[in-house]
């Protein structure tokens, strides 16, 4: 057990110095991701008994000392056809056992809906998140009240995506035209980090998502301010900045609550920069980042559903400035 | 190596019929092949059913009347097919001859009320799933039916040459008898697919 | 028709061995020249061709990992941008399911089934030779659309929408799925040629436990491709078909289903694994009886493996459709399934150490590449027992665990026995022996530079690294590991040019081989190195499951077949009784014309539903031409 614990944190540690959301199965953070990785390890186990005995046969009989091997010959085939009977037997009862380790640990995994539902739709590429009860709109980025069952339910909007935050739960794959859904209970406060994990086209590689599990207080707060609608802005660059978002094409493919932009086509930018990183976990949410974004997301992520839009150095000044102050 | 003979096979027949023939077994693994091809077609007939909230969905199920007639005269033509079948067995090429005629007549019919098939289908394969699945479906076997059609035609030509009277060449007779039975029969399941599952 | 009629036509028997040689050498040597070279219908030449050509594709393929290797050493990665690190990873995938591994078993089979069982050529030899253009035309589709930047980018397996009409780009998801119609048609013309021969063209006495287990891992491995292939012919059939013509197999907004693609395509593609491994246990318990010097230890439970394996192979697809959120009893009946099958591939390890326990091992280069196999295919099968847990395959699908996964069964569990493989047929196939010295050290490199690579994939997936990215963020913690497992792939390369290396010079200069070098007891040893373009003199006669063992000197045969037309003997299914005299297809061009009215019509499918209505006269036109007897004394009787 304790030999066990030591390797998966060598293997934690040796691929997580310094980063601070890491992404690992190795590092559970969850009832559910603790069960799994519990299985994982039986698993291991029980794979490495074998292999090790099938190595060890296959040692013994290539090094036997062969001035024997003409009596056994001669004594016929009887040890070995017994050793192999005993062996399949062996294989019968552990892959038994194994099904049955595997079945029950589905079984304790499965939880019920509880209060919190989350929306989570699939977009290349980018995570739409909606909180129905509590009227929030988001992007790559979800809160979630620790120790309260959250409820998602799973969406694309286009092609086949899947929703995996290692340290708290299993994938579960976002499909177009079917409706999934999995309840996950984080117990600890941190923040996660997942990743798309079906292959979903160009920009798969840079599908990140952000989960920050907080108290239930903290969870309320943000909540609420997610909610509301954007402030206007009080700088007068970001006021210009808030001119030009509706004058530009951005109001073509982005919302901003609160003003007159409600395109659907990419992300809900209302508290933009409230979030910890942009673009699905590529950029910081920094007022430089905006700007490098802004002027070209297509070398940021060749691809994107976001075209680069000619701007005058003010232009982009001003609108950084205005993404900045939608916190 | 040293040889040293041990079985004398000069007076087998150059050509063996039925089980002892490669051909015969070829034909019979294209029929396994094609035949889990229809049946894998109908699984994907099945399966988009059972998610379909309704059956057909937003169409009215096929006419009858076209497609009953199709398996009406395919039932039929299995009678002469056997009888041609046993003709090339017994060697009688003249018998044959008019069997391959005949079956030539009888593989076309079939095909030219298919025609009228497709129009009775009441969808088209690009409305939706359900209408391209029974397009697929009877476009599937109507392949089948103009190959053999064509086949029995190079056949029957062939009858009618210097290279008929062979034993390989009956042979290839019963091949092609076995190959439109095998036609006929798949069609059954498919036949209550199309127009008997869309109404229950 | 009947058998007076044969009486006058010379037989081998009458004739003195010279005089016999020559004439069936008339009849049976290939025709000269360019056209000849196309008119081909020898197995032997179409199998050595077959297996060269996979040889390139398995190098090519080798030289796109290169790629993905370099672009994965680091954070970031700069040589490959996504557009074509897509292309990269899906050619690879494909080429080495479709082009490399399924076709290189089906030749090894091509070429060697029927000199194991004692007979002339294969059954269908024209089929076999339309068979290969094919091959050759599915894969210059692939390579050439992917050399003119429009190869598929949607993975190996093209799962819809991200392949169907709406976001696949041009048509390069068509190619993917035009070049599947190739290699499966090829695969299953091959097959139904393995089946007919096996059970119609074995040596007389070759009862069906006489059979080397080679020829039975064939035969079930060719019943997988029939009842396989036709899943996959129409998951990428309905494809072009969403593509072209706006049918809505697949397309959720008009009662199509998205998961019925992965169903379809999964119904084969499991199945496939097998049909890649199973023709690989065949030349492992060949290899292990001849260098273990005793038969193998338990002849009939490893034929019962092989066809369990083949039978349960159907039962699993799903195991590979764990994250789609199917009803949880069904996934539990998919994970029982795929854990059942450790049983049965377990009987054939425990065989196989079985062997070598009682026998007297003697260490050639192919009994290395036995070791290193057993080695690293339990690995391989013990990952996949542990993502066939449906619980635990949630955490590891679709991360580099599973690509560790399937390369140790893929290249552990197939390609090391098939290097052994060509080691040990290569002197049957050029009549030169390959280095043993150099044969060690391929092993070695290979071995060791494998699992240097493919083992730190495992840690890499459970550190959460998901398959199919071409860049991953400096921040994540993979930096590492994947330089690691770039720079042992270099290991695995020199290996790899090493035995391509070897292959080269020893066909070139190698020690010449004998007709039976490693003394083997199975019948293609009896013939020589090369073998004759009709295989044997006369057809073996079989009494035991190692003829040559029994009698290394002289070789009991059947005698009375003619020597002035192609000839082999029919025998019957079960106790391969002598049944007829049957003629033997001669060279012909038109399989050839027939592949290239064929590669012309699929080709202009992708683009216009015209194409297969007019396509389809010119292989009418091939195909009688094909058939037509030409008066021939193969048309006889
Ligand atoms: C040659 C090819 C090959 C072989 C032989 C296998 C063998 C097996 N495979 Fe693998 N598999 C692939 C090729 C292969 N696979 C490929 C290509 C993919 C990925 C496709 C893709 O996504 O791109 C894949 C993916 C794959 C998945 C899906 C994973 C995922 O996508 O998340 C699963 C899940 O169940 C699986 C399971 C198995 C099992 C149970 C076996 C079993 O047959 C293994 C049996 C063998 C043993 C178990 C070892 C020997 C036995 C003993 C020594 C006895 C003792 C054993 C015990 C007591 C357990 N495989
Ligand atoms: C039999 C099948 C097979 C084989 C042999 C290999 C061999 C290798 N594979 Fe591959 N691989 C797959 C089947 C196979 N692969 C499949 C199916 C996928 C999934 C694709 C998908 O996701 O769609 C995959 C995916 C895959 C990935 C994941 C890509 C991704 O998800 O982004 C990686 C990454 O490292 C990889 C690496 C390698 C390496 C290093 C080898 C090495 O073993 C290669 C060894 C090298 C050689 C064989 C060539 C040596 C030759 C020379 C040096 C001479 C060259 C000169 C001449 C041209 C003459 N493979
Ligand atoms: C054609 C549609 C389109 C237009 C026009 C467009 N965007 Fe975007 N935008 C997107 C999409 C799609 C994304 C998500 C990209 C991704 O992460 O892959 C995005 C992402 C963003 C993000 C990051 C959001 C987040 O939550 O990570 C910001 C900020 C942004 N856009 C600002 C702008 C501004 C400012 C403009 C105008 C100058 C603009 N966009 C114009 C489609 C558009
Ligand atoms: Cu979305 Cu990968
Ligand atoms: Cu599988």
């Amino acid at each position: 057990m304790s030999a066990r614990r030591l390797v998966s944190l060598v293997l934690a540690a040796a691929s997580c110095a310094a980063c601070s959301p890491i992404q690992s199965a190795l590092d559970p953070q969850s009832p559910q991701a603790e069960s799994l990785h519990e299985l994982f390890w039986l698993f291991v186990v029980v794979c490495s008994v074998v292999w090790l005995a099938v190595m060890a046969s296959l040692t013994l009989a290539l090094l036997r000392n062969r001035s024997t091997a003409s009596e056994a010959t001669a004594a016929g085939s009887r040890t070995p056809a017994l050793a192999v009977g005993a062996a399949v037997v062996a294989t019968v009862l552990i892959v038994a056992g194994l099904t049955i380790a595997s079945f029950l640990a589905t079984r304790s995994l499965a939880t019920d809906g509880g209060g919190l539902v989350i929306k989570l739709r699939g977009y290349q590429w980018w995570w739409e998140a909606t909180y129905p009860a509590e009227g929030v709109v988001t992007a790559n980025e979800i809160h979630l009240p620790v120790g309260r069952p959250v409820r998602m339910e799973l969406s694309a909007a286009d092609v086949i995506h899947s929703f995996w935050v290692p340290q708290l739960q299993g994938k579960l794959d976002l499909i177009p035209g079917r409706d999934n859904a999995v309840t996950i209970t984080v117990t600890k406060e941190g923040v996660y980090r997942g990743q798309c994990a079906e292959f979903c086209g160009l920009q798969h590689a840079h599908m990140g998502l952000i989960v920050v599990a907080e108290p239930p207080a903290a969870f309320d707060a943000w909540a609420r301010a997610q909610a509301a609608v954007a402030a206007a802005p009080t700088e007068p660059e970001a006021q210009a900045g808030a001119a030009l978002f509706q004058a530009k094409a951005c109001s073509s493919c982005h919302a901003i609550r609160g003003t007159a932009a409600s395109a659907k086509v990419g992300p809900d930018l209302t508290h933009v920069a409230s979030r910890r990183s942009i673009a699905a976990d590529v950029l910081p949410a920094t007022r430089g980042a905006f700007a490098a974004w802004i002027v070209d997301p297509q070398t940021i992520k060749p691809g994107a559903n976001m075209p680069a839009i000619a701007l005058e150095p003010a232009e982009l000044r001003a609108l950084s400035a205005y993404m900045t102050a939608l916190k | 190596m040293k040889q040293r003979p041990a079985l004398d096979v000069g007076g087998l027949p150059l050509h063996g019929l039925g089980s002892a023939s490669p051909t015969w077994w070829g034909t019979l693994a294209f029929m396994l092949i094609e035949g889990t091809g229809f049946a894998l077609v109908i699984a994907v007939y099945l399966y988009l059913m059972s998610l379909a909230p309704a059956w057909p969905p937003e169409a009215p199920p096929p006419d009858l009347a076209a497609g009953t007639m199709v398996t009406a005269l395919l039932l039929a033509s299995v009678v002469p097919n056997l009888l041609l079948s046993r003709w090339a067995a017994a060697g009688d090429l003249r018998k044959v001859r008019f069997g391959v005629v005949l079956m030539t007549i009888l593989s076309s019919a079939p095909l030219i009320v298919r025609a009228f098939e497709f129009a009775a289908l009441n969808v088209s394969w690009d409305t939706n799933a359900y209408g391209s699945v029974v397009w697929l479906l009877l476009g599937l076997h109507t392949t089948h039916l103009l190959t053999d059609l064509v086949d029995t035609v190079v056949l029957a030509v062939l009858m009618f040459t210097r290279h008929a009277r062979t034993s390989r060449r009956f042979g290839d007779v019963q091949d092609n008898a076995l190959y439109w039975n095998f036609v006929v029969v798949t069609w059954l399941p498919i036949y209550v697919c199309i127009y008997w599952l869309a109404r229950v | 028709m009947n058998g007076t009629e044969g009486v006058r036509h010379p037989r081998g028997r009458d004739l003195p061995p010279e005089e016999r040689e020559r004439r069936l050498r008339r009849i049976w040597d290939p025709p000269r020249g360019i056209l000849g070279a196309l008119s081909v219908v020898d197995h032997k030449i179409i199998g050595r061709r077959y297996i060269a050509t996979a040889f390139v594709f398995l190098a090519l393929g080798g030289v796109l990992a290169a790629l993905i290797r370099i672009q994965l050493a680091t954070p970031e990665g700069r040589l490959l941008g996504p557009d074509v690190y897509n292309q990269v990873f899906t050619v690879h995938g494909a080429n080495m399911m479709f082009l490399f591994a399924v076709p290189v078993m089906e030749a090894m089979g091509v070429y060697l089934v029927p000199l194991m069982i004692g007979t002339r050529n294969i059954a269908f030899p024209r089929l076999n030779a339309f068979s290969y253009w094919i091959y050759v035309a599915g894969g210059a589709l692939l390579w050439i659309a992917f050399l003119l930047d429009f190869g598929p980018d949607v993975g190996w397996f093209g799962y819809v929408p991200l392949s169907g009409p709406q976001y696949g780009y041009g048509k390069r998801a068509d190619i993917w799925a035009q070049m599947i119609t190739f290699t499966e048609l090829a695969a299953l013309a091959v097959a139904v040629e393995i089946v007919v021969t096996v059970f119609k063209q074995r040596a007389p006495g070759m009862t069906l436990d006489r059979i080397p287990l080679f020829v039975w891992a064939m035969l079930v491995t060719s019943f997988l491709v029939i009842v396989a292939m036709p899943a996959i012919m129409i998951a990428s059939s309905a494809l072009i078909l969403d593509r072209l013509v706006g049918t809505h197999f697949f397309n959720p907004a008009e009662g199509g289903d998205v998961l019925l693609f992965q169903h379809l395509f999964w119904f084969f593609g499991h199945p496939e694994v097998y049909i890649i491994f199973l023709p690989a246990v065949g030349m492992v318990s060949t290899m292990l009886s001849t260098f273990a010097r005793r038969p193998v230890f338990g002849y009939l439970p490893l034929v019962m493996s092989l066809i369990t394996i083949g039978v349960l192979s159907f039962g699993l697809w799903a195991h590979h459709m764990f994250t789609t959120g199917l009803p949880r009893v069904g996934e539990s009946f998919f994970t029982a399934s795929s854990m059942a099958i450790a049983v049965p591939a377990g009987v054939q390890i425990f065989c196989f150490i079985a062997t070598l326990w009682l026998g007297r091992p003697v260490w050639r280069p192919p009994l290395l590449f036995v070791a290193a196999f057993v080695v690293t295919f339990t690995i391989g099968g013990l990952t996949g027992v542990m993502v066939a847990s449906v619980p635990l395959d949630s955490q590891v699908h679709d991360t580099y665990f599973v690509v560790a996964h399937f390369h140790y069964v893929l290249v552990g569990g197939a390609v090391f026995p098939l290097m052994g493989a060509i080691y040990y047929w290569f002197p049957k196939m050029t009549g030169r022996m390959m280095s043993d010295r150099l044969g060690a050290w391929v092993a070695a490199l290979v071995f060791v530079g494998f699992n240097l690579t493919f083992f730190p994939m495992h840690v890499l997936g459970l550190q959460g690294m998901p398959r199919r990215i071409y860049a991953y963020q400096p921040e994540l913690p993979w930096g590492g590991l994947n330089l690691f497992v770039s720079l042992a792939s270099i290991i695995l390369f020199a290996g790899f040019l090493l035995f391509f290396v070897d292959v080269v010079r020893s066909a070139v200069r190698g020690a010449p081989a004998g007709d039976n070098p490693w003394n083997a007891p199975t019948l293609e040893w009896a013939t020589t190195s090369p073998p004759p373009s009709y295989n044997f003199d006369g057809i073996p006669v079989v009494t035991s499951a190692n003829p040559l063992w029994d009698d290394p000197e002289t070789l009991p045969v059947a005698t009375g077949l003619r020597v002035d037309r192609r000839e082999l003997l029919v025998t019957s299914v079960q106790r391969a009784e002598p049944e007829a005299r049957e003629s033997s297809a001669g060279a012909s061009i038109w399989p050839f014309l027939a592949a290239v009215a064929t590669t012309v019509m699929l080709i202009g499918s992708i683009f216009s539903p015209w194409a297969v209505v007019w396509g389809s006269l010119p292989i009418a036109v091939a195909l009688v031409g094909w058939f037509w007897p030409k008066g021939a004394p193969e048309d006889e009787a």
